[in-house]
């Protein structure tokens, strides 16, 4: 096993232990914060794929954060509210199934995701950084002023969907629920890296002209990584509703984008488990310097500075003092 | 609605966009020069206004408060040059991204810390204020005509800093080629460092003139800061000129767009709900308009270089 | 085991005489840090200004920042009341982020006291038993200023406000009780800060008078603007522009205007005495209305502690629902609906030896409560 290996056994190793001790001990909230964690992660997971892999910097993946959200709120709201969200061409009054919400919430992403690419993945560089963001802030007014769906104010759902075989209300069985998602998610992150695929989009991303060479499509290639990031978001974006059984237009909100690339950024670009050990420094440090001070985000300004500016390959290059196995 | 009133509107629209080209200058210099994307360049807009307030507070004149946005926004600008943004150019855009919005959390809680939480006060000076009456029989605040000449003037005192004199010819050494002006011997160093100055002062600049009609108050910067991107996008990276033509145009579509939208849709549907609608489709014109240019240009209206 | 300890706890109390004495544990959850801070502190600082004033030992505070964030906002709740075990919930400012808090909390059984937002939803189909709003239902303010503007005999009024749901509420609200016609009808962005195209467009109607709702930096940026633009038409608007937090911040410009809030510091009885003395002397400032809501707050808490423990839900909602307290601003009842009933005055913009401040001018409203009442089945 490779000492990068070793440190990946140990974060998952760590996110059985740490909720399973709140569980024993009676601590609630921090069960709570873990499926925050591994929700977070989910998401940046999904953006790795384009960032690391793809090298797609992209500042708009709020859009599918939110995109899975809104088509949480939206089904389970119809259920709620006693409404059919339509009655032609068949009777549909929503759904609070959490399987059917989330292959809606990942076709609704993927499919987004592919009109977005075709259009962005013209341009490169920061220009692709901006016109990412760009469908952000789109997506983000949109939602702000559409009254239908609670504009500003948001959607709260009062209940959280269901999962067969599953209480999603007791706090450790959704945790369990959404700590399998990951893994599975992870599993398929990696088998997508050894791919053919994935070694083909490692190679696009670092010389072009070399796979056009050999008669693949950088575009195409960039394009699917970016729809399969797209989707991977989009499924986190759903859960991370049904965690707060509230959707707002500030998952759609640029902020949002940068948050979830400061996690991959921060546990290290292109490496398997960078976001997620992203995604529980980041969580941790939320929640101990918040209660430390009100102007806690100075402490927090200067120690993502301190990674940038003094640790190579982010938290994780930090521990195995390699740069990440493909670059 | 009557031809004064579109003509009104045009002026302010231009009046916004001269702003925004005060803001997106020195955005598109350091992104043109150095490579660097700098998400704290709304901080030092925010720098500039608190600057200002403060010292025009303390002192009653306002045109010492300029003077402090200025210098007080160089200094910032310097400041973080010499100690993070040097150790950033080496690097990716993605550590850059994450360094300086690091700084856009320690500039904001640190204004916060020591100026409260609370908006400061600043407002146009007695010799500025109150409408005049412009040919035609418009209606104009006095301030906001001289908003316009004074970014006029900055640009194009820029235009000549950047084609006439040594240091301009540096910058566009820069721009085109790195490796070759530190052959050249040219100390790249104070370079950059005067080149992230002046960016920041202009920022601070704008954050002055226009906190004076606005609020000042902490996360000022950060809308102004889309904004600012959208206009160097559109415009082109690195070109001032293009950044010129981007924030006028994006100034007018914002104007015009609040306007017309919503006149337009009452065409189709009840006016309470038109209203509504329009104001959508207008908080979202000015990233349709820079969708549509990017998948028409990729590189902007004049930006040379992918 | 468990039982019987319960059961020899409770005979204990009985024995000692202090069956009320019940320790409470309030959580408050508002914005301390970022853009909307000053809102938060306010509400904070009056809200501990209360409880230290009462010296009442067995009433507990948790303060958490929610830095403006509904998911934020949400996970902090599910803390207090996962881990802090509170009983009371309080203290959110922002709409939205009752909106998804409220709900969850008071379905779980604790009490929810709001120290300013109260959204329509809140109010009508969505009410609860154990959601209180102390500071008004959000049309509230907007009706008086409609109020006003009939009485003060406007006959086409502007009226703006931005594109979100508490704006359009406010165009809604404003509406309701004014009557009569518009000149124009403008939903702005939200966080807009340059509004010379719609000061372009006022000046073009021939309105009579502007209503405008913009709260926080919107407001002080619409207002310098609105000075400066030569335009002078009567302006009205909810007391939110006009608050103790950014009156410094606009200055002269706001001098005048009349706005509408259901407190004010001038309103003369010894509760609003002791409230805008004690708060001047602890923190060296004048009280904002988000400090007198959140002053309101802790005092109807205190006044239901003194009467039932809140173990018993229904008693202590009983004595919530007296309002037995001694209110800053005079007298105040809950509805059925537990949003307040109480008078709306209209506010002056003054200076003050060299401090922009307001003074109460009329009534707008006389005990006066919300429409969406009838909506609410609890």
């Amino acid at each position: 096993m490779t000492r990068e290996g070793i440190v990946n056994a140990l974060v998952l190793v760590c996110l059985v232990l740490v909720p399973g001790w709140a569980f024993y001990a009676g601590e609630t909230f921090t069960i709570t914060l873990a499926t925050r964690v591994v929700i977070l992660a989910l998401a940046a997971v999904g953006l790795n794929i384009a960032l690391g892999l793809g090298g797609l910097v992209s500042l708009g993946h709020a859009v599918f954060f939110g995109l899975g959200g809104y088509t949480m709120g939206i089904l389970a709201y119809h259920v709620q509210a006693y409404e059919p969200l339509f009655e032609w061409p068949f009777l549909f009054e929503g759904t609070k199934s959490m399987p059917a919400i989330w292959l809606a919430a990942v076709v609704l992403s993927a499919l987004t995701a592919f009109v977005i690419g075709l259009l962005c993945l013209r341009t490169s560089g920061a220009y692709f950084i901006m016109i990412t963001l760009a469908f952000g802030q789109m997506f983000y007014f949109f939602s702000i002023s559409w009254s239908a769906y609670g504009g500003e104010d948001g959607l709260s759902i009062y209940v959280r969907n269901g999962f067969p075989g599953l209480n999603t209300l007791d706090p450790i069985q959704f945790y369990g629920l959404c700590f399998c998602v990951l893994v599975v998610v992870l599993w398929f992150a990696s088998r997508l890296n050894r791919s053919r695929f994935g070694l083909a989009l490692n190679a696009a991303r670092q010389s072009p002209e070399r796979v056009e060479a050999v008669g693949l499509r950088p575009f195409h290639l960039r394009l699917t990584a970016f729809v399969i990031s797209g989707a991977v978001t989009g499924l986190a974006g759903a859960l991370f509703a049904d965690l707060n059984r509230f959707v707002s237009p500030a998952m759609f909100s640029w902020q949002m984008s940068g948050e979830i690339m400061i996690l991959v950024i921060l546990g290290g670009v292109g490496r398997l488990y960078g976001p997620v050990v992203g995604a529980i420094v980041f969580v941790a440090l939320e929640h101990v310097l918040g209660d430390l001070s009100d102007y806690w985000h100075i402490y927090l300004g200067l120690l993502l500075l301190t990674v940038v500016l003094f640790v190579r390959g982010g938290l994780i290059g930090a521990v195995t003092g390699r740069r990440a196995a493909h670059d | 609605m009557s031809l004064v009133l579109i003509a009104e509107q045009v002026l302010n629209g231009l009046q916004f966009g001269i702003m925004l080209f005060l803001m997106a200058a020195g955005l598109t210099l350091i992104f043109g020069v150095m490579g660097l994307i700098n998400l704290a360049h709304g901080s030092l807009y925010m720098v500039g206004a608190f600057c200002a307030a403060a010292v025009a507070g303390a002192t009653g004149s306002f045109l010492l408060g300029l003077v402090a946005a200025l210098a007080g926004a160089a200094l910032a600008g310097a400041l973080v040059e010499i100690v993070v943004i040097r150790r950033l150019y080496a690097k990716d855009h993605l550590d850059q991204v994450l360094a300086t919005f690091a700084l856009i959390l320690i500039f904001s809680e640190g204004t916060r810390w020591l100026f409260g939480s609370f908006p400061l006060y600043l407002n146009v000076p007695e010799y500025l204020s109150g409408p005049v009456t412009l040919p035609g029989g418009i209606e104009y605040p006095v301030y906001r005509l001289t908003l316009i000449v004074i970014g006029l003037v900055v640009a194009l005192g820029l235009f000549l800093l950047i084609g006439k004199t040594r240091i301009g010819v540096q910058i566009r050494a820069g721009e085109n080629d790195r490796e070759m002006i530190a052959a050249l011997g040219i100390d790249i160093g104070r370079l950059y460092t005067i080149v992230f100055a002046l960016g920041a002062a202009l920022a601070g600049l704008a954050g002055a003139l226009v906190g004076a009609i606005q609020s000042v108050q902490v996360g000022m910067g950060e809308p102004v800061l889309i904004l600012a991107f959208v206009v160097i996008v559109i415009g082109g990276i690195g070109s001032i000129k293009g950044t010129l033509i981007g924030a006028l145009l994006v100034g007018l579509t914002q104007t015009l767009g609040g306007i017309f939208l919503p006149e337009l849709m009452k065409i189709f549907m009840a006016p309470s709900a038109a209203t509504s609608v329009g104001a959508s489709l207008a908080s979202m014109a000015i990233y349709v308009l820079m969708a549509a240019v990017l998948i028409v240009r990729p590189t902007g209206l004049f930006g040379a270089r992918a | 085991m468990l039982k019987s300890l319960a059961v020899g706890a409770s005979m204990l109390a009985l024995l000692s005489g202090a069956a009320l004495a019940e320790p409470v544990k309030v959580g408050m959850i508002t914005t301390l840090s970022g853009g909307g801070a000053s809102l938060g502190i306010d509400t904070r600082d009056g809200f501990l200004l209360a409880v230290k004033q009462a010296g009442n030992k067995d009433l507990e505070v948790v303060v958490e920042d929610d830095q403006r964030k509904p998911d934020i906002a949400v996970q902090l709740a599910d803390k207090m009341v996962q881990s802090e075990k509170v009983d009371v919930l309080t203290g959110i400012v922002w709409s939205n982020l009752a909106m998804a808090v409220v709900p969850s909390t008071t379905a779980q059984g604790k009490f929810y006291l709001s120290t300013n937002a109260a959204p329509s939803m809140l109010a009508g189909k969505g009410c609860h038993p154990n959601y209180f709003s102390v500071s008004y239902q959000n049309d509230n303010l907007h009706e008086a200023a409609g109020a006003y503007a009939k009485e003060a005999g406007f006959k086409k009024s502007f009226i703006l406000a931005p594109n979100y749901p508490a704006g359009k509420d406010s165009l809604t609200g404003f509406k309701r009780l004014y009557g009569g016609e518009l000149a124009g009808e403008i939903y702005t962005k939200l966080g807009q800060t340059d509004y010379a195209a719609e000061l372009a467009q006022i000046r073009a109607s021939g309105a009579d008078s502007i209503f405008f709702f913009l709260p926080g930096g919107m407001g002080i940026s619409f207002l310098k603007q609105y000075a400066d633009s030569g335009i002078e038409l009567p302006v009205v608007g909810p007391a939110f522009s006009f608050d103790q937090g950014i009156l410094q911040a606009v200055g002269d410009a706001a001098l005048g205007v009349k706005n509408t809030s259901q407190w004010n510091k001038d309103i003369d009885n010894e509760a609003n005495k002791a409230f805008v003395e004690g708060f001047q002397a602890e923190y060296g400032r004048l009280p904002s209305l988000y400090a007198a809501q959140g002053y309101d707050t802790a005092n109807l808490l205190l006044s239901a502690m003194a009467k039932a423990d809140v173990k018993d839900a229904d008693a202590f909602r009983a004595a919530l629902e007296e309002a037995d307290f001694k209110s800053v601003r005079g007298k105040f009842s809950f509805g059925p609906n537990h949003h307040p009933i109480q008078d709306i005055y209209v506010r002056e913009v003054i200076k003050e030896g060299g401090v922009y401040t307001n003074k109460i001018v009329g009534t707008a409203l006389t005990d006066h409560a919300d429409v969406y009442a009838a909506e609410c089945k609890m």
